[in-house]
C-alpha cells in the first residue's frame, strides 16, 4: 500500500472537482471515489490501484431508489447493494436484479457494496491482482499473463489477443437484461448512456474499461418502467454453492403470448469482457415456439463467437446449459 | 455447577472469551515501544538475487531498519532431529543465502513504527534477480530409487495372475491449510531473555528450536501460545518468519511483530504436497485380495525432504497376502511442504479407498461387503493384534443409518426431488498413540483445581477436555478448575498434532492427581483437628474430593480443602510424567483409531451442478471424553472433506512459479452453503491399551474417508471417475 491523501466530498460538485485531477478515470487513476470500497481497498491493498488520493462520496445524497413519474425506477449511486435486493419494487418488478444481487459476494459485502461500486468493479483475473507479474490491463504492453497461464475463470466472447478478462458483476448482467441506463456528472456537466454503451471491450486498450473521463461521478442508474407480463431469472453456475463469482450466468426478461416469444431480453455473465447481451439469442427467440429447441438454438447462436482459451473452454456447454436452463425456468407455467 | 465426567458434554470453557474478543491471539499482543515488520517476497521462482537497494525504503517515514542477508545477523541451523524431537520443516534460517527457490521466499524485511510505513518501505525495496525457469510442474517422477516401506509375499506375481486387477493412478492437488488466524510472531527481547508468541501449535518445539537457531539457552527462551485460531497442521512447527521477528527485536531493542499475510500463507508457511498414487489390487473372483500395491510420489522443496508418507494406512488397512508399498520424492520450486490434518492418511486412503470402490464395481459386488470380505484379523503389516479394531461395526451401523440397503448399484439410477442422487462408502484410520507429556496440577484450599501443561489448545477443545479429566479424576465441578495451558514455562507438554493431546496427557493427569491427593493424605494424618490425626495414610481414601477411612463411606468424611486450611496450606501440587508410544520399537499392539464414511451428492446435469447432500460417519475412537468437541472434529473434518474432494487446489503458474489464487475468493473452501446434512455416531468402546481412560483423539480421522467415499458417489451419480482431485464440474460436462 501506498500512502494516499483522504478527503470527504462535501458535495457532487466537490467530488467532481476533486476527480478532475485525475488524468486519467481508468486503470492509473490518481484519484478514487470510495463507496462501500470492497473492491477499491482490496487493490489499494494489493498495489494493483494506487492513487494518490481517496475521496469518500459516501456523504453524498446518492442513497435512495425512487420511483419517477414516468414509471422509471431511479436507484442512487450509492444504494447499498442488500438494501437494492430487498426493495420492495425491485423484489415486485425487477426480480431478475433482485436475484442476481443476492448470488453475488456475501451478506458482509453486499452489505457494504453500493451500485456504483458494483457497476465498477474490476475483473478478478489472477495476474491483474499480483504487481509483479505481466498484465496489460494494470501495465499497458507488459502482456498478458492470462492467455498462456490459469484462464479458468476467464472469458470466451468479447475478448482480444491482449486481454481475457472477465467483467465478474452479477448485478451489471441483470442491468443488462433489464436495458438500464446510467447517469453520469462531470466536468461537461450531465449525461446518460445506455449501459450496453458504458462498457468497452479491450481490444487494444484494456486498461480502458468504460466512457469514464477524470471527475465522472456516477449519480444513478435508472430501469425502464417494469416491463408488462414479464417473468424474469437469473442463473449463475458455479463451483461452489455461494461466494464464488459465476462461471457462467444467465438473465432473462421474458414475455409469452400464445406460445411464442413476444419480448425476450438475453444477457450473459461470467464468460464475457463486458456484461453481455446476447442478440443472437434474441434474434433466435423472437416470435418462435417456447420449446427446448428453440432454446438451443439460442444458446447456440449466443456462443457462436466464442473463442475458449487453455483452461475454459467448458465455459462454451455450461454457458450452453446456463441459457437452456434459465429459459426453461423463465417459461415454465 | 456439579462434577462434569468425562463422557458429559461440557460447553467450551474458553467460549465466553472467544465471542466476546477477550480471548488473546498472537497478534492481539502489544507492548509499548512495538514495531511492526513486514517480509519483502521474491518475485521469481527460481535464480539468485542480482541486486538489493534498501535506499529508498530504509529512509522512508517511521523505519527502523530494513533486514536482509547482509545485515540479519547470525541466524544459526538446527541440527537434525531424531522423530519430532526439535523440528522444523523448511530448515534454512531466512537469509542465508541469495539463491531463490520458490516464489515468495523472504529475501528481507522493512521494521517500522507502524504497520502502513513497514509495508510502503517493504514495496520501496528493489531487489533485482537472475530468473532461472521454476519448476513448479504437477507431474511427479521420483528423484532417484523410491524407498521400500513395506512388503509381504509375492506381490508382482499375486498380481498378474489375480482374476480381477485394478490399476489406477490418483493425485491430490496441493492444499493450503488456510486457518483463519493469520499466522504470526510478537517478539520480545529484554536484553537477555526472549518471549516470543506464537502462532504455534507446539509451544515446546518452537523454544527448542528457536534457543538453537538463535544461538541461546532454551532458558532464554519462553514461548507463549494462549489460543489459536486453528492450524491443521500449519502451525505445528517453526517458519522462517519467526526468526525474522526475533533477530530483529534483539537487534533493535524493542518489540517486534510480524503477521504473515494471506498471500504469503499460500507461500512461506508449509502446504499439503502434491501426491500422485498408483494403486494396484489383484482380487479373486470372491472378491479376496490377492495382491496390494501402492506406490506413491510426493513433491517436496528444492532443500527439504517432506515425506507425506502416503502409504501409511495402508499395510493394515485390508487382508493381502501379497503387499507392496513405495515411495518417492520429486523436487520442485515450491515452499517446503508440511502435515495438514490427516497427513499420508488422508491422501493415501483417498486413493486406496477409490481403488477398493473400483474393484467392488469390477467385481459386481457391493462395497460395503467388499471391505468386510478383506478384514484382518489383525496388523498383517505389524504382525501385532490390533489394541481395539471395530472397523466392521463402523460399516454396519453407518450403513444402517445411511439406508445403504435402498441403494440400486446402476449409474444414475437413483433420484430425489428430481436430482439425481449418487451413493458412496469409505473406511478411514488414524494412528492412535501418544507423546510423553507432563502435566502439573494442584488441589487448592477453595476447593479448586489448577491443571498445568506446555501443550496447546488449537482451538479443538483442549481446555474443556483437561477440565473434564481432571473433573471426573478429583470431583470438582469443571467450573472450579483452572486450565493454563500454551506457555514453556509449564511442565513440558505435547505438540498438537497427530491427534494426540486428549491420550497423551491422560496417564500424565492421572498420576499428577494421584501425587497430589496422595500429599493431601499426608497432610490429613499430620494435622491436628482432622478426624484422621495419628492414622496411616493407607487406611484412607480419597472419593469425589471427600477424604476419608477406607472402611467408612464419604459421608464420614471431610473435603479436601477442609484439611488444606487445617494444614495451613494454600494446596498440594502433583507432577505427573507420562512416556510416548508414537515411535517406540518395542510394541505389543497395533494402535488405531477406524470408521466408516457414507456420502451423496446431488446431481443437476442440466445445469452441471454438484453437491455434496449428507454425509453419514462412524467412529471408532475408543472412549469420547467430551462429545460436544469431539462430534465438532468430525464434522469440520466432514466440511473440509468437502473442499478437498470439489473444492481446494493450490495452482501454480507454469512460468513464474507463482500460486496465483492465493487468497480466500481463488482458493476455494467450502462455505456454510456447501455443508451437508452430516450424522455423526461414535462407538464407544474403550481402548485401555492406550492410556487408562481409553481416549484417543478425534482430530483427523474425519477427513481421511470423506473424498474417497464422494468420489465413488460421483461416479454412482455421474459415470465419471475423477482420480486428480478436486473434482471440477468440466470433467463431469461431458
Ligand atoms: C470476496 C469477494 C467476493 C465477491 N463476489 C462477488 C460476486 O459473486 N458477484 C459480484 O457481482 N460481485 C462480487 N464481489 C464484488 C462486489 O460486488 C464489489 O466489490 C462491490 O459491488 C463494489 O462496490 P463498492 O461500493 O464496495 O465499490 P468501491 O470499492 O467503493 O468502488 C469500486 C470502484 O468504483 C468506483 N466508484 C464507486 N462509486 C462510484 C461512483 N458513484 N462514481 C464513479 N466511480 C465510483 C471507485 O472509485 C472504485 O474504482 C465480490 C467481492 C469480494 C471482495
Ligand atoms: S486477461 Fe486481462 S487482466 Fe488478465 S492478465 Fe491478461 S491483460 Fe491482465
Amino acid at each position: 500500500m501506498e500512502m494516499f491523501a483522504f478527503s470527504e466530498a462535501a458535495g457532487v460538485e466537490d467530488a467532481i472537482r476533486a476527480g478532475a485531477e485525475s488524468g486519467t478515470a481508468q486503470q492509473g487513476a490518481r484519484v478514487r471515489f470510495v463507496a462501500g470500497g470492497t473492491t477499491l481497498l482490496d487493490l489499494m491493498k494489493l498495489d494493483v490501484e494506487r492513487p494518490l488520493a481517496v475521496v469518500d462520496i459516501n456523504g453524498l445524497p446518492l442513497d435512495t431508489v425512487t420511483k419517477l413519474t414516468d414509471g422509471r425506477l431511479k436507484i442512487g449511486a450509492l444504494v447499498r447493494n442488500s438494501d437494492l435486493a430487498y426493495h420492495p419494487d425491485v423484489r415486485s418488478n425487477y426480480a431478475v436484479l433482485s436475484q442476481a444481487l443476492l448470488s453475488g459476494a456475501s451478506a458482509q459485502l453486499r452489505n457494504m457494496a453500493t451500485t456504483g461500486g458494483n457497476l465498477l468493479q474490476r475483473t478478478r483475473c489472477m495476474y491483474f491482482r499480483n504487481r509483479a507479474l505481466p498484465c496489460n490491463k494494470r501495465e499497458p504492453g507488459s502482456g498478458c499473463s492470462a492467455i498462456e497461464g490459469e484462464n479458468r475463470s476467464l472469458a470466451i466472447l468479447g475478448t482480444s489477443a491482449h486481454c481475457i478478462a472477465t467483467n465478474p458483476s452479477d448485478m451489471n448482467v441483470a442491468l443488462t437484461a433489464l436495458g438500464a441506463v446510467i447517469q453520469i456528472e462531470g466536468t461537461a456537466g450531465k449525461r446518460e448512456v445506455p449501459i450496453e454503451a458504458f462498457f468497452f471491450e479491450p481490444g487494444d486498450t484494456p486498461e480502458r474499461e468504460n466512457v469514464l473521463d477524470p471527475g465522472d461521478l456516477v449519480t444513478s442508474v435508472t430501469l425502464p418502467p417494469p416491463p408488462q407480463n414479464c417473468s424474469q431469472v437469473y442463473l449463475k453456475l458455479r463451483d461452489r454453492a455461494s461466494y464464488e463469482f459465476a462461471l457462467a450466468s444467465a438473465a432473462i426478461v421474458a414475455s409469452v403470448d400464445n406460445g411464442t416469444f413476444s419480448y425476450i431480453r438475453v444477457a450473459l455473465g461470467g464468460v464475457a469482457s463486458k456484461p453481455w447481451r446476447s442478440l443472437e439469442a434474441e434474434e433466435q427467440l423472437y416470435d418462435q415456439p417456447v420449446d427446448e429447441a428453440s432454446f438451443r438454438r439460442a444458446a447456440d447462436a449466443a456462443l457462436a463467437g466464442a473463442r475458449p482459451q487453455s483452461r475454459n473452454g467448458f465455459k462454451i456447454e455450461l454457458a450452453k446449459r446456463c441459457i437452456v436452463h434459465a429459459l426453461g425456468v423463465a417459461t415454465a407455467s | 455447577m456439579t462434577v462434569s465426567p468425562a463422557g458429559s458434554s461440557v460447553p467450551r470453557i474458553e467460549g465466553p472469551l472467544k465471542v466476546s474478543g477477550i480471548a488473546t491471539y498472537t497478534s492481539d499482543f502489544n507492548f509499548p515501544g512495538l514495531l511492526y515488520a513486514v517480509p519483502v517476497c521474491a518475485t521469481i521462482g527460481s535464480g539468485t538475487i542480482a541486486g538489493l537497494d534498501t535506499s529508498v525504503a530504509g529512509s522512508m517515514p517511521g523505519v527502523q531498519a530494513v533486514y536482509h542477508r547482509a545485515n540479519i545477523g547470525r541466524i544459526y541451523r538446527s541440527a537434525p532431529d531424531e522423530g519430532l524431537g526439535t523440528h522444523l520443516d523448511e530448515r534454512r534460517p531466512p537469509f542465508e543465502d541469495d539463491v531463490i527457490r520458490y516464489y515468495g521466499q523472504y529475501v528481507a524485511a522493512a521494521v517500522a513504527d507502524t504497520y502502513e510505513q513497514a509495508i510502503a518501505a517493504a514495496n520501496a525495496v528493489k531487489v533485482t534477480y537472475d530468473a532461472k525457469e521454476p519448476d513448479v510442474r504437477d507431474q511427479l517422477e521420483p528423484e532417484g530409487q523410491p524407498n521400500l516401506d513395506g512388503e509381504r509375499g509375492d506381490p508382482d506375481a499375486a498380481f498378474d495372475s489375480a482374476p480381477v486387477k485394478i490399476d489406477q493412478t490418483y493425485s491430490t492437488p496441493v492444499e493450503t491449510h488456510n486457518p483463519i488466524e493469520l499466522h504470526a510472531s510478537v517478539a520480545v527481547w529484554d536484553g537477555q531473555d526472549f518471549t516470543l508468541y506464537e502462532t504455534t501449535q507446539g509451544v515446546v518445539n518452537h523454544r527448542d528450536v528457536a534457543a538453537e537457531m538463535l544461538g541461546v539457552p532454551k532458558e532464554r527462551v519462553r514461548v507463549i501460545s494462549r489460543f489459536l485460531g486453528s492450524g491443521f497442521g500449519g502451525k505445528l512447527f517453526p517458519w522462517p518468519h519467526s526468526f525474522i521477528a526475533a533477530a530483529a527485536a534483539r537487534d533493535l531493542n524493542r518489540p517486534v511483530k510480524l503477521v504473515v499475510s494471506r498471500d504469503m500463507m499460500f507461500q512461506n508457511v508449509g502446504h499439503r504436497p502434491r501426491t500422485q498414487q498408483r494403486i494396484r489390487l489383484g482380487a479373486g473372483s470372491d472378491g479376496k485380495l490377492v495382491a496390494l500395491m501402492h506406490d506413491s510420489l510426493n513433491h517436496t522443496s528444492i532443500l527439504d525432504d517432506y515425506q507425506e508418507n502416503c502409504s501409511e494406512a495402508t499395510p493394515y488397512s485390508y487382508s493381502t497376502p501379497n503387499f507392496r508399498a513405495t515411495s518417492g520424492l520429486a523436487r520442485r520450486n515450491v515452499g517446503t511442504p508440511t502435515s495438514m490434518r490427516g497427513p499420508g492418511a488422508v491422501p493415501g486412503l483417498y486413493a486406496l479407498e477409490s481403488a477398493m470402490d473400483e474393484l467392488a464395481i469390477a467385481l459386481g459386488i457391493d462395497p460395503v461387503e467388499l471391505r468386510l470380505r478383506n478384514e484382518p484379523n489383525k496388523d498383517e503389516g505389524l504382525d501385532l493384534p490390533f489394541s481395539s479394531r471395530h472397523l466392521v461395526e463402523c460399516l454396519a451401523v453407518g450403513a444402517k443409518r445411511f439406508g445403504w440397503s435402498g441403494r440400486d448399484p446402476r449409474v444414475g439410477s437413483m433420484r430425489k426431488n428430481g436430482l439425481i442422487l449418487g451413493w458412496g462408502v469409505a473406511g478411514c484410520s488414524w494412528i492412535a498413540e501418544r507423546f510423553a507429556a507432563q502435566v502439573a496440577v494442584d488441589l487448592r484450599d477453595d476447593g479448586s483445581a489448577r491443571v498445568a501443561t506446555a501443550t496447546q489448545d488449537i482451538g479443538t477443545g483442549t481446555y474443556t477436555v483437561l477440565a473434564n479429566v481432571v473433573s471426573e479424576k478429583t470431583g470438582i465441578p469443571a467450573n472450579k478448575i483452572e486450565v493454563v495451558l500454551g506457555d514453556t514455562n509449564l511442565p513440558p507438554g505435547p505438540i498438537s498434532g497427530g491427534s494426540m493431546v486428549t491420550a497423551s496427557v491422560i496417564p500424565a493427569v492421572s498420576q499428577a492427581i494421584e501425587s497430589a491427593q496422595q500429599r493431601i493424605l499426608m497432610a490429613a494424618i499430620e494435622t491436628e483437628g482432622t478426624p484422621f490425626y495419628g492414622l496411616e495414610a493407607d487406611a484412607l481414601a480419597f472419593s469425589g474430593g471427600i477424604v476419608h477411612r477406607k472402611n467408612e463411606g464419604p459421608e464420614r468424611g471431610m473435603a479436601f480443602e477442609k484439611i488444606l486450611a487445617k494444614a495451613k496450606a494454600r494446596s498440594t501440587s502433583g507432577l505427573g510424567k507420562a512416556e510416548a508410544t508414537f515411535g517406540s520399537e518395542d510394541r505389543k499392539f497395533s494402535q488405531h483409531s477406524f470408521g466408516a464414511q457414507f456420502a451423496e451428492v446431488t446431481w443437476q446435469p442440466e445445469i452441471a451442478r454438484l453437491r455434496v447432500s449428507r454425509v453419514v460417519t462412524v467412529i471408532d475412537a475408543g472412549r469420547i471424553i467430551n462429545p460436544k468437541p469431539a462430534r465438532n472434529q468430525i464434522e469440520g473434518s466432514v466440511v473440509m472433506g468437502v473442499g478437498m474432494a470439489l473444492l481446494e487446489a493450490t495452482e501454480y503458474d507454469a512460468r513464474f512459479g507463482a500460486p496465483i489464487n492465493n487468497n480466500l475468493a481463488d482458493y476455494m473452501v467450502a462455505t456454510n452453503a456447501d455443508a451437508p446434512q452430516i450424522e455423526v455416531t461414535f462407538l464407544d468402546y474403550p481402548d485401555r491399551v492406550l492410556n487408562d481412560m481409553g481416549a484417543r483423539g478425534v482430530g483427523e480421522i474425519g477427513l481421511a474417508g470423506i473424498a474417497a467415499a464422494i468420489t465413488a458417489a460421483v461416479y454412482h451419480a455421474t459415470g465419471v471417475r475423477v482420480r486428480n482431485l478436486p473434482v471440477r464440474l468440466e470433467e463431469l460436462l461431458a
